[in-house]
Parts: structure tokens; sequence; C-alpha cells
């Protein structure tokens, strides 16, 4: 008995629930090299912005107890090379894109949601709202639901109907619930979290901040718990919102436990850089630890955990022919 | 299939101190027979549970076919990950992704070439000098260190080269000084057509300052903290000039490791340059 994978985004159907974490996979080129890219629910890219960025200076990156920080500073190539070079080549293959947006004004994300509108190939629009807002003193739009919901309505008015538009939140906030809501009611059709947290290391041989930018995005297994946690509470209070879940997902199990919190796809990052085939691992571990538990479909499981103490898991109140004596 | 990287468990076969070094012996199929010099090998270091998430790259100081094709990998231990390879014993496995990396552009003609290594950098030379000689090119080393048990690859040098120059900071080897002091006059004596060095920064600012004096290109290889290896992870950026004469922050690990050394902004590592392309203030504004 096989386990039906498949996961709905909104109204976009995905072969199943696993995609790359955008910053985590660059333009998808990298990890062709080592399997085919159609195996993936989808492939989220780096955040493109308006103008090539040359991100920040090294080092940029510190390991940390089961995690990595990070301050890479959104470097790309800019909306025009996305559109001529790394767009297409996912395109021509016809590989399901959500493609990852990063500006510093409400202008820019607009700009940037226009020029993508008529892109071939662009399966969801993810609005990475982690930038520092340039018309409000440098405040994370993630940290203000007002600040998020402008881009995101500005964002949603633009781009077409038939493609998505996920508000990737933040962690570092006083209600994350809040600002979920604000994005939803601006017309976010789906929300990803988490972001990484900000953290920050210090070499002791060095005695300086390890990093460049002194501190950098938290990501891996150290942020798993705190991922699982914003998943439960925004499908608690909003059920009806498909979630992607991201935050230290390294293995089949991590994904389920964001899929019962209430993720319908969870997206892999740090897991990429310690194994090129993390996506594929962790959709066969998913696959096996729901057929093992007597489920037919994974969307049997997405918020099963917040049944109410007592009751009995749903897939088992159905009596099924496999199960029949 | 030359150089398309694969992911395999390794086994190790043996393992042995290089001077001051470790060297591991991995049966790793696959990765062998892909292997050009200049690549390099990543691992995943701490085992199944570990937390330790990122990749630790390592240099190829020699691959040889039998055994079903068989890696040597170099390194010092520097932290926790390295320590815990400084530990494997034979018959462990390990996760090794390869071959990774630009390798070393060759000479199409027989060309003379003097090969640079400081510290373990040298390392990664020596399959280039069996490739070299394969081609009838002329081998010189210089290799150098702080002291006698840095020099890494010493004898090997001696066995396979026209000449081998040695130098120690403090004199306990060779002759007193930097690879650098040596370079001019070992470039003077042999003739060279051609550089190639590995090590620090600072030595491969030194060499290509040498080979430029005269007029010679210099192949370098550069050694800069990576996270994953392959590509993604976008950590392990230095400034290089491109054919355009545009500088770019590009990865040494997918875009090098193997640059030509007058197009690496050595000065610069560690910093964005102003004029490099998307540099902040050339429109960029915001931080993720």
């Amino acid at each position: 008995m096989s386990v039906d994978m498949r996961t709905f985004l909104a109204h976009v159907e995905l072969a199943n629930p696993i995609t790359t974490a955008a910053g985590c996979a660059a333009s998808g080129r990298e990890l062709a090299q080592f399997f085919d890219l159609h195996r993936l629910g989808a492939l989220t890219t780096r955040s493109i912005t308006m103008a090539p960025r040359a991100g920040r200076p090294t080092p940029r990156m510190a390991e940390t107890p089961s995690g990595m920080l990070n301050a890479v500073g959104l470097q790309g190539p800019g909306i025009d090379a996305f559109l001529e070079r790394e767009l297409p080549w996912l395109a021509q293959r016809g590989i399901k894109t959500i493609v990852s947006i990063g500006g510093g004004t409400v202008a820019e994300y607009s700009e940037l949601a226009r020029r993508l509108a008529d892109a071939p190939g662009v399966t969801a629009l993810e609005v990475n709202l982690s930038c520092p807002n340039m018309e409000d003193r440098g405040r994370v739009f993630a940290r203000e639901g007002s600040a998020a919901a402008e881009v995101i309505a500005s964002v949603r008015s633009i781009m077409r109907y038939d493609v998505p538009v996920v508000a990737k939140l933040a962690p570092d906030v006083a209600d994350i619930v809040a600002v979920a809501r604000a994005c939803v009611d601006a017309g976010a059709d789906a929300l990803s979290m988490i972001n990484n947290p900000l953290g920050m290391a210090i070499d002791t041989e060095a005695l300086r901040p390890s990093l460049a930018a002194v501190t950098g995005g938290l990501s891996g297994p150290a942020i798993l718990p705190l991922a699982v946690r914003c998943v439960w509470q925004v499908h608690a209070a909003l059920p009806g919102v498909p979630l992607i879940g991201i935050g230290g997902v390294m293995t089949g199990r991590d994904a389920f436990q964001l899929v019962l919190a209430g993720a319908c796809a969870v997206g892999v990052g740090t897991a990429l850089f310690h194994d090129p085939y993390a996506c594929l691992r962790i959709e066969r571990e998913l696959e096996d630890l729901l057929r093992a538990r007597g489920f037919q479909r994974l969307a049997d499981a997405v918020g099963l955990a917040h049944r109410p103490p007592g009751s009995a898991p749903r897939h088992l109140l159905v009596d099924t022919e496999e199960s029949a004596p | 299939m030359a150089g398309t990287p694969v992911q395999v468990t390794g086994t190790v076969l043996t393992t042995r101190r290089v001077d001051a070094y470790h060297a591991l012996t991995v049966v790793a199929p696959g990765i062998a027979e892909r292997f050009r010099p200049g690549h390099f090998v990543s691992v995943a270091v701490g085992g199944a549970y570990t937390s330790m998430v990122t990749r630790r790259a390592l240099s190829v100081h020699d691959v040889k076919s039998d055994y079903g094709g068989t890696v040597e990998l170099v390194f010092t231990v520097r932290g926790r990950g390295t320590a815990w390879l400084a530990e494997r014993r034979a018959r462990d496995t390990l996760d090794l992704v390869g071959p990774l990396g630009r390798p070393f552009p060759l000479p199409r003609d027989p060309a003379h070439c003097v090969l640079v290594g400081a510290e373990y950098g040298s390392a990664v030379l020596f399959p280039l000098a069996d490739a070299l000689l394969a081609r009838g090119c002329r081998v010189d080393f210089v290799l150098g260190g702080a002291g006698a048990e840095r020099v890494f690859g010493a004898m090997r040098a001696r066995r396979i080269a026209e000449t081998t120059t040695l130098t120690t900071e403090d004199g306990s080897l060779g002759l007193r000084g930097k690879v650098t002091d040596a370079l001019p006059s070992v470039i003077a004596d042999t003739r060279a057509d051609a550089v190639y060095a590995c090590g620090p920064m600072e030595t491969l600012r030194a060499v290509t300052a040498v080979g430029m004096e005269f007029d010679i290109p210099v192949q370098v290889a550069v050694e800069e903290q990576m996270g994953c290896g392959i590509g993604v992870c976008m950590t392990c950026v230095i400034p290089v000039i491109g054919d355009d004469g545009a500088t770019r922050m590009v990865r040494a690990c997918a875009e090098g490791p193997v640059f030509r050394g007058e197009r690496v902004r050595f000065e610069d590592v560690g910093t964005i340059p102003f004029d490099a392309l998307g540099a902040p203030g050339g429109g960029a504004r915001h931080v993720s």
C-alpha cells in the first residue's frame, strides 16, 4: 500500500509535500547534479531581489550546537538575471517552482511581483518578509502585522489569481498568530513558517563575533521545536490556511512533527547542506512513517495532533479494506 | 561523468599521520574515477546523531584505482569536526560527496611548472604533479611551513620532481623563510612557464605577486571555510574579477577552488569591495 503524498498549496497541487527552503537550494542547478528535481514537491528559489546583491562579507557562517548561523545577505544576481537565466531553466524542465522575493520597500515587492506576474513557470510566490523595511527605520516587515499585511496586499493585487501568494513569517515576534492573521486578511493564500530567528556566536580564539555581520539567522535542528510551536499556534488559530512548515527538518520524523502540528508542506533547508539528497530521503522517511501508522493519505495527518485528548486517531475511525480481517 | 559529484558511503582503509597532519585513505568508488587534480571532497562529521550540521571540505592527496578506488584525504585538527575525523579507524564508514569544485587547468603542451605549497595545502599538488608529469611537463616543488613537521610531502616531492626547495620559518628544514622567498630564484632557474599554488590566502597573494613579476600565469587553489561544498549555502565567497573586468563575489566551492591568481582580489578577501557587482551602495539596501 502506498501513501497518497499529494498536497495542496491553496489550489495548486504538489506531488509530495517536500520543498526546499528559500536560500538553501540556490536556483536548482546545483542540486540537479545529484537528483532529478521533479522528485521534489516544489523547488523554492533563493530570495530574488530587484538589484544584484553582493551580500555580506565573510565569514558568513558559524556552526553552533545542532545548528548554524548564517549571514549571507540575500546574495544574488537580481530579478533581470533571474528572469533571463534561472527561471527559464526551471520552467523548461517543468519543475514546480516557488519563487521567493525580498525587498526593502513595499514598492520593491510590488515591482518584483509585477515582473514575475507574466513570467512562465511560477508555481507560487513566497514573500520573504524578513527584510528590513527601509520606509520604517529598518524594522523587519515580518515583525509587524501591519507592515507585513501592506506588502502582502500589494503583491496579491498584482499577482495572477492562479498563483498562490505565500507569506513567509519570522519567529522573532511577540505574537506570530497576529502577524499570520494580518497576512491572511491581506490576501495571503498560504503561510511559510519559520524564517531563521536571529542568533549570535562569539569566536573565543579571536575574541570577537564569529560572523562578519555580527548576528545571523539560526537554522538547523536547534530551531525545530520553535517551528513546531509556531506552526501549531497558527494552525490552531487559522485551521483553513495551508502552512509550509520549515525549520530544522533533518529526518522524516521531523517533517512528520510539522505535519501533525498543521503543516501541509515541509521545507528542507540546512539539511541540504549536510546531505544533497536530504529532500528525497525525508520524503521517503515521512511516507514510511505514515504507512506504518496506517495512513492512506498525507492529508489525513495534517494537524492531527490538534485533536482533543481522548479521541481516537482519525484514520483509525475509518475501516479500510487493508485493515479488515 | 568526470566532475559530476556523487554521494557515497566510503570505508576507511588506513589512517596515518603525515608530519603534523592526518591522512585517511577511504574506499570511495565513484569519487576516485571522477577525480581530477584540484577537486576536493566534503565529508559529514560526527556520525548519524551528530549536532554538527555542516560538512567539512577536505583536500585530496592521492587517488588510486586499486581496492575499488581510493582517495586519500589530508586535514589538520581545527575543531570538533576534524577532531572526530582524526579518530576514525580502519573499517569505519564516512559519508563523502565528491569530487567537488573545478580542477586545475593543465597546459596543452609540455611546460615547466613550479608547484608551490604552504603547510598542508601542498597535499592537492601531488595529484596535479602526477598529471603534469604524465603530459611530459617538468615539475619543480617549493614547499614550506612554520617548522619542519609542518612541511607536507617533502619526501614524495623529492621523489617525483626535478627539484624540491623546502622552506621553514624557524629554519628547522631547508631555507629559513617563506615559500615566496625562495620562489623567484626557482622560477628563474627553471625558466618556469607556469606556477600552481595552494595554501593560506596570504601565501597565495604573495605567490601571485611573484608570478606577475615574472609575467607567468599562476593558478591558485584557495582554502575557504565552506558549509556545503556544493554551491548552495553561499558562505564561501571571495571577490574575483571576471572576464568582463567586473568583480563578483563568487563561491570558492562551485566557481573555484582553482582561480587564476591575478583574478582574485586577495587584499579584499573578507570584505565586499565597493565596486563588486551588487555591493552595498550600488542599489543594495537590505539584508536577510
